[in-house]
C-alpha cells in the first residue's frame, strides 16, 4: 500500500539523530561494496607510496649512513603523510559521490541535517582510510620492518591531529563545491598538496627560510612531523607539539564550519542547490 | 506585490498547508519569481503551470527551503521554510526527474537508506510495501541505473512516498514517459492522495495530466500569478476547449474572455 496504517512507514522527527548519520554511512559502506575498483584504488596509492619511499630509505642507508635511515623516518612521514592527505580524500570522495549521483537535491530535501552529513563524512574518511592504511603498514613492517604500530599512544595523537586537519579542509572543500559546483572540484583533489611542502613532511623546519618557517608553524600537521621526527630520531615524545596541533586544529575546525555554513546558506540564496552541475 | 488574482478562489488561512506571502527571488537583479502570494489547502491537488522560465521550479525550490527568497515568507504545515525547515522536513516529500537515486545502490539499498533518512519505524515493512505497491519487487535487488525510465520513475515515487508525506512536491512526475507508464503512475497518485489526504503541489507542462489530476490550477508567467481557478473554470472563462489552450493564451500573453 502507498498509505498504510500499519506503521511502517511512520516518520518521526528528531532535532539530531544519529540514526540518519548511521543512515548516510550505510549509504557509502553500499557503494564501496558495490564496486572493487574503488576498494582496490584505496590500497593501491599508499602501497605505491610506502614502496618507492620503503627503497629510497633503504638506498640512502647504504650509501650515505643516513642519520634518520635506522629510524625509518621517511617511511614513516609517508605513512603518516597519507592519513593526511587520504583522510581528506575519503572525507572529500564521499561527498562527490553525491554531486556526482546528482543526489544531493534527495539528500538536502530529507530530514538530513547538515552536521549529521559531516559526520558521515568524518565517519567515511576514517573508515576509507582503514580499508587503505591498514594492509599498508603491515607490509611496511613486513618489507621494510618499520612498525608504525609499534608507536601506541603517540601514534594515537598523531592520528588524532591529522586526522582532525583532514576534515577541516575536507568540509571547507566540500562548502566551495556546494556554491561553486563540480567546476571547484579540482580542489578536493589538489589542495592538501599545498601542505607537503608547508608542513615540512620530509624534512626538519629548520630547512626552510625564517619567514615561511613561521607559515610552517601556523599549520597543525607540521607539529605532528616534527613530532613524528623527534620520537623516531632522538626517542622523544613531545607533548607540547601534540598540544599546540590540538590547540590550532580547533581553531581549523571552527572555522572550516564557519566557511561550510556561510557558503551553504549562499547556495540557497543564489540557487546553486538546484544546478550542481560544472 | 500581490499578485493572487482577484475572482479566483480564496480560502480560508487555517486551512492552508502550503502558505506563500509575497515572494520575491532575484539572481543578479533579474526576477525570476515577482512578488507571489497564494495558499494551498489541506487535502487538495494544485497545479502550478506556465511556461519555461516562468518560475514554476524556482517557486517549488523556495517551498522545499532550497532556495531563499530575496524577501517574502513560505510556511508549510505552519513552519517557515527560510528558518526551521528541519521541523517539516520529514512530514513532506518531493519527487522531481532532474535529482537521481544513486545508480551504483539497488533499488533496495536506495529504499532502506531514504526510510532511515525519514525515521522510518520499519524500513523493511516500509520498502515491502512499496515494492508491492508500485509494482517493484522483482527489480528490488537491480541497481537502481540499471532501471528503465518508468521503472527508475516508480523507484522515485517509492522515495517519495517513503515517509507517507502529508505534503508531496512533484516537479514533472511523468516527464518522458510514454503514455500508458505516466497513466499508471497517475493512478497512484490518486490513490495515495485518496488514501492519505495529502495535499499535491504539481508542476507540470502536461495539460492532460493537471486536468484529470488538479483541483486547483496556478498560470504562471514570468515570474508572476496571472490566473488561477479549477480547470474547468478556466477552461470556461477563456472560452476555450481544453487547458491547453488555456495554457496557450497564458503563455503568449492573453487575457481571459470578460464574463458578461
Amino acid at each position: 500500500m502507498l498509505y498504510s496504517t500499519s506503521g511502517h512507514g511512520e516518520a518521526r522527527y528528531r532535532s539530531i539523530s544519529v540514526a540518519r548519520t548511521s543512515a548516510m554511512v550505510l549509504r557509502y559502506w553500499y557503494l564501496l561494496r558495490s564496486s572493487w575498483p574503488r576498494l582496490l584504488e584505496l590500497v593501491y596509492w599508499p602501497t605505491v607510496q610506502m614502496l618507492m619511499w620503503g627503497f629510497l630509505q633503504l638506498y640512502l642507508d647504504e650509501q650515505t649512513g643516513f642519520v634518520a635511515g635506522a629510524g625509518g623516518v621517511l617511511i614513516g612521514s609517508v605513512l603518516l603523510w597519507d592519513i593526511l592527505f587520504r583522510g581528506q580524500l575519503g572525507f572529500s570522495i564521499s561527498f562527490l559521490e553525491e554531486m556526482w549521483a546528482r543526489n544531493i537535491g534527495n539528500l538536502m530535501m530529507s530530514p538530513l541535517r547538515p552536521g549529521e552529513f559531516l559526520a558521515a563524512l568524518m565517519a567515511m574518511s576514517v573508515i576509507r582510510l582503514a580499508i587503505g592504511m591498514v594492509p599498508v603498514t603491515l607490509m611496511a613492517y613486513a618489507l621494510f620492518s618499520f612498525n608504525l604500530w609499534s608507536l601506541g599512544l603517540v601514534l594515537v595523537a598523531f592520528f588524532v591531529n591529522l586526522i582532525l586537519t583532514s576534515w577541516s579542509i575536507g568540509i571547507a572543500v566540500s562548502g566551495l563545491v556546494l556554491r561553486h559546483g563540480l567546476g571547484a572540484e579540482t580542489l578536493a583533489w589538489s589542495i592538501a598538496f599545498l601542505l607537503l611542502p608547508l608542513t615540512c613532511v620530509y624534512y626538519p623546519v629548520a630547512v626552510l627560510p625564517g619567514w615561511l618557517q613561521t607559515v610552517s608553524w601556523m599549520l597543525p600537521p607540521t607539529y605532528v612531523f616534527e613530532g613524528m621526527r623527534a620520537v623516531l630520531i632522538d626517542g622523544v615524545f613531545r607533548a607540547d607539539l601534540m598540544a599546540w596541533a590540538l590547540g590550532l586544529n580547533a581553531l581549523y575546525m571552527a572555522l572550516a564550519v564557519t566557511i561550510f555554513v556561510r557558503l551553504f546558506n549562499q547556495s540557497r540564496r543564489v540557487g546553486s542547490l538546484l544546478s550542481l552541475g560544472e | 506585490m500581490d499578485t493572487t488574482v482577484a475572482g479566483a478562489p480564496r480560502r480560508p488561512a487555517a486551512e492552508a498547508v502550503i502558505e506563500v506571502d509575497a515572494i520575491i527571488k532575484s539572481y543578479s537583479g533579474v526576477r525570476a519569481v515577482n512578488g507571489i502570494s497564494f495558499a494551498i489547502p489541506r487535502g487538495s491537488v494544485t497545479g502550478l503551470l506556465g511556461g519555461n522560465g516562468a518560475g514554476k521550479t524556482t517557486t517549488i525550490a523556495m517551498i522545499m527551503g532550497l532556495v531563499l527568497p530575496t524577501s517574502g515568507a513560505i510556511r508549510v504545515l505552519g513552519h517557515d521554510m527560510a528558518r526551521e525547515r528541519h521541523r517539516v522536513l520529514h512530514r513532506i516529500n518531493f519527487e522531481s526527474p532532474y535529482v537521481e537515486m544513486p545508480m551504483r545502490l539497488t533499488v533496495r539499498q536506495n529504499l532502506t537508506v531514504f526510510g532511515r533518512l525519514y525515521g522510518i519505524a520499519d524500513v523493511r515493512g516500509r520498502v515491502a510495501e512499496l515494492a508491492e505497491a508500485l509494482d517493484l519487487v522483482e527489480v528490488l535487488d537491480r541497481p537502481s541505473g540499471k532501471l528503465s525510465a518508468g521503472q527508475k520513475t516508480r523507484v522515485s515515487l517509492a522515495k517519495a512516498l517513503v515517509n507517507m508525506p502529508e505534503v508531496l512536491l512533484l516537479d514533472e512526475p511523468t516527464a518522458s514517459l510514454d503514455p500508458d507508464t505516466a497513466d499508471w503512475i497517475r493512478t497512484r497518485l490518486e490513490d495515495y492522495r485518496r488514501e492519505r489526504g495529502a495535499t499535491i503541489l504539481l508542476a507540470s507542462h502536461n495539460m492532460r495530466e493537471v486536468e484529470r489530476l488538479c483541483d486547483d490550477v496556478i498560470m504562471m508567467r514570468t515570474g508572476a500569478i496571472v490566473d488561477r481557478g479549477a480547470p474547468d473554470d478556466l477552461i470556461e472563462r477563456y472560452g476555450r476547449d481544453t487547458l491547453e489552450d488555456v495554457f496557450l493564451d497564458v503563455a503568449r500573453g492573453r487575457s481571459a474572455t470578460p464574463v458578461e
